[in-house]
């Protein structure tokens, strides 16, 4: 008997019943065109068993991921990096990562012997309580959606009460990040790797004390209560990563921009932790090109556009850093959806001024707010409304476009341009 | 002819206090002096600068606990925030900012944090979180007409007899007793947050004469997408009407 199968008898049968009507559940649900049924299925399961996920998480090895931006396709990323292991991965690929999708994503793999959860950033504490993972990734802290998400003082405060009490969990945190540091600070055993933080706006200041912090390049300080940036073992340096023994090797990822680059020495950090040489795992990352969608790159109407998601101020930096340089005509879109968060107000934080002199077209739902904006940073643009009216418009001007969109802006031309993956 | 000297918007401490697109405001502000042909300067204080004393409109925005009972301390400490509003500066704050310029609000924990003192009101904690649009009605003295905007807080606040509530609400919570802000003199405070003057144009105008006196106009089409967006809201967030 193997471990899979080891694993699978010995649920308790309450927890076999109820990953069985939450699977059919799902099933229902995907049949009937409601997206691909992993919270249904969770939360059908969940009521049956609510101690189900510790039920299901036992005996594995789970890797939790978090953080504001870079959860799914870091979890996506750690998954491949896994890959040489030559052992089933559960993983939560399609995004649905409170308690409900984590649950689902085990029960669909029961004999999977390790599991690479994307968390969300609030349930981190109660994720770690119910599924005592071997690895916790901590990758960044930004304003998102605060209409719905909890402030990010307070979260890396539960963050840090959670690790605290989970001493035999191995963190791998962005030490560039001042209040991932501080929230990994607590933890007995962390992996520090220099991921990089281009987004500053809400890490000037010392989370611990909250005095103003020193800044020299990547490194931080606290002047007045100590704190500062931790020595890391692994990092990102231009397209390579440096290895724990200082070894440079180049990424060469076929996934775009420096946040990509820096989400691979993450997921590098965690395959390190299971034993997976750095060659082997870098040889599966290059090998991913695309995340649900996301960086895909699809022909409409002689037209080659690529679709990037971006549901924050940090996000869409990141993005606008990878466009297509001009003559490319960039499309972004905007709602306001609940998922989306509800709160326009920060497009307010994202410098527009670099698209000055591009050719700018403005859809979503919540176009007016976006060309006010750009109007503010003195950003010439064009109200379109559907992907086509877009397409049509950028074809006048160069063989390709690149759209920037938040959530719900994003599934709506994913779906518009045939469900990409 | 003497050279004009810019209009000075000071935004005060945005490493510590700003949170939902606050730059906004500054950005507002500056675009309707110049479409006048008013200079202006934006000068961005850190919590580790001094306040200066010179500024013309003192900005400050949203922030969560911590940071906001920080901010105070600091403005407490070093005083060039209260030497400007003395002189008659004007002093615009939303959403945490706005609890700040009170002379008590509630900090971490709800333990009463001792405020700015610039606006006659107190702050404390309510029992639920108003989110959402908010829409209210401007003291007609003010000539401002409807507010739109979007309220986060958990705040109620509590006016004094020396400061004025600045509108009534008709959706949302805003002070949590039907009423929305305040305003002492040229100080004013809303729980409109983040990038309150982008759908209130009206609002930011009123600062800018505060701080500048009477305003030439500009030609209309400067600000029609303004307009649009803001009877868009509007129309989005009272549907009835």
């Amino acid at each position: 008997m193997d471990d899979n199968t080891r694993h699978r008898s010995r649920l308790p049968m309450r927890a076999r019943v109820a990953t069985t009507v939450g699977g059919a559940a799902a099933t229902v649900s995907r049949l009937a065109g409601k997206g691909d049924g992993s919270v249904i299925g969770g939360v059908i399961s969940l009521r049956l068993a609510p101690d189900l996920l510790s039920l299901l998480a036992a005996g594995r090895q789970v890797v939790l991921v978090t953080g504001t931006n870079g959860k799914t396709t870091t979890t996506r990323l750690i998954t491949a990096a896994l890959a040489p292991l030559g052992r089933q991965i559960a993983s939560n690929i399609y995004g649905a990562n409170m308690e409900a999708g984590l649950t689902s994503a085990l029960s669909r793999a029961p004999d999977a012997p390790v599991a690479v959860l994307e968390t969300d950033e609030k349930y981190i504490p109660a994720m770690v309580r119910s599924t005592r993972p071997r690895v916790v990734v901590l990758l960044n802290l930004s304003r998102d959606q605060m209409d719905r998400a909890a402030e990010i003082w307070l979260l890396a405060r539960r963050w840090r009460e959670a690790l605290e009490s989970a001493p035999d969990c191995r963190v791998v945190a962005n030490a560039d990040d001042p209040l991932v540091a501080w929230a990994a600070g607590s933890s007995r055993q962390v992996t520090w790797v220099a991921a990089g933080q281009r987004w500053r706006e809400d890490s000037w200041c010392c989370p611990h004390c909250g005095s103003h912090l020193l800044r020299n390049g990547d490194d931080w300080s606290c002047k007045e209560c100590g704190l500062r940036r931790p020595p890391v073992s692994w990092a990102l340096y231009g397209d390579e990563v440096i290895d724990p023994a200082g070894r440079g090797t180049a990424l060469d990822l076929a996934l775009p921009g420096r946040a990509n680059r820096s989400n691979a020495v993450i997921a590098l950090a965690v395959a390190d932790a299971f034993g997976v040489q750095l060659g082997q795992a870098l040889r599966e990352l290059r090998a991913v090109s695309s995340v649900a969608g996301r960086y895909t790159q699809v022909s409409r109407r002689g037209v080659d556009v690529r679709l990037l998601l971006a549901k924050n101020p940090a996000g869409w930096l990141e993005a606008l850093d990878v466009m297509a340089p001009a003559p490319t005509p960039i499309l972004l879109s905007v709602n306001a959806q609940g998922p989306d968060g509800k709160d326009t107000s920060w497009l307010w934080d994202v410098d527009f001024r670099r698209l000055r002199g591009r050719h700018v077209l403005v859809g979503g739902e919540r176009r007016l707010d976006l060309a006010v904006r750009l109007e503010a940073d003195e950003v010439a643009f064009r109200l379109v409304g559907t992907i086509d009216e877009a397409v049509d418009a950028a074809r006048a001007v160069a063989p390709n476009l690149e759209v920037l969109a938040n959530y719900t802006a994003f599934q709506h031309y994913r779906i518009a341009l045939g469900r990409v993956q | 002819m003497s050279p004009v000297r810019p209009l000075r918007l000071v935004w005060v401490f945005p490493d510590l206090l700003s949170t939902y697109g606050d730059r906004g405001n500054a950005l507002v502000l500056e675009r309707r002096a110049r479409l006048r042909g008013l200079p202006v300067e934006i000068v961005e204080v850190n919590s580790d600068q001094p306040v200066p004393t010179d500024g013309d409109i003192y900005l400050m925005g949203g922030g969560e606990d911590l940071p906001q009972t920080l901010a105070t301390r600091r403005l407490l400490a070093d005083g060039g925030l209260h030497a400007a509003a003395r002189r008659g500066a004007v002093v615009f704050a939303v959403c945490a900012g706005y609890q700040m310029l009170g002379t008590e609000f509630g900090g971490a924990d709800d333990a009463p944090v001792r405020g700015l003192g610039l606006l006659d009101m107190t702050s404390g904690r309510g029992e639920q979180r108003a989110v959402g649009e908010i829409v209210a009605d401007v003291d007609p003295g003010l000539n401002v007409g409807r507010l739109t905007g979007f309220e986060n807080h958990q705040g109620v606040t509590k006016l004094g007899p020396a400061a004025r509530p600045l509108a009534r609400t008709t959706l949302g919570t805003g002070n949590g007793d039907g009423t929305e802000g305040a305003y002492q003199g040229r100080v004013l405070g809303t729980y409109l947050h983040g990038p309150a003057l982008v759908r209130n144009p009206a609002l930011a105008d009123l600062l800018l004469h505060w701080a500048a006196g009477p305003l030439p106009p500009f030609p209309p089409q400067a600000e029609e997408l303004a307009v649009r967006l803001r009877e868009e809201r509007l129309a989005a967030a009272l549907p009835a009407q």
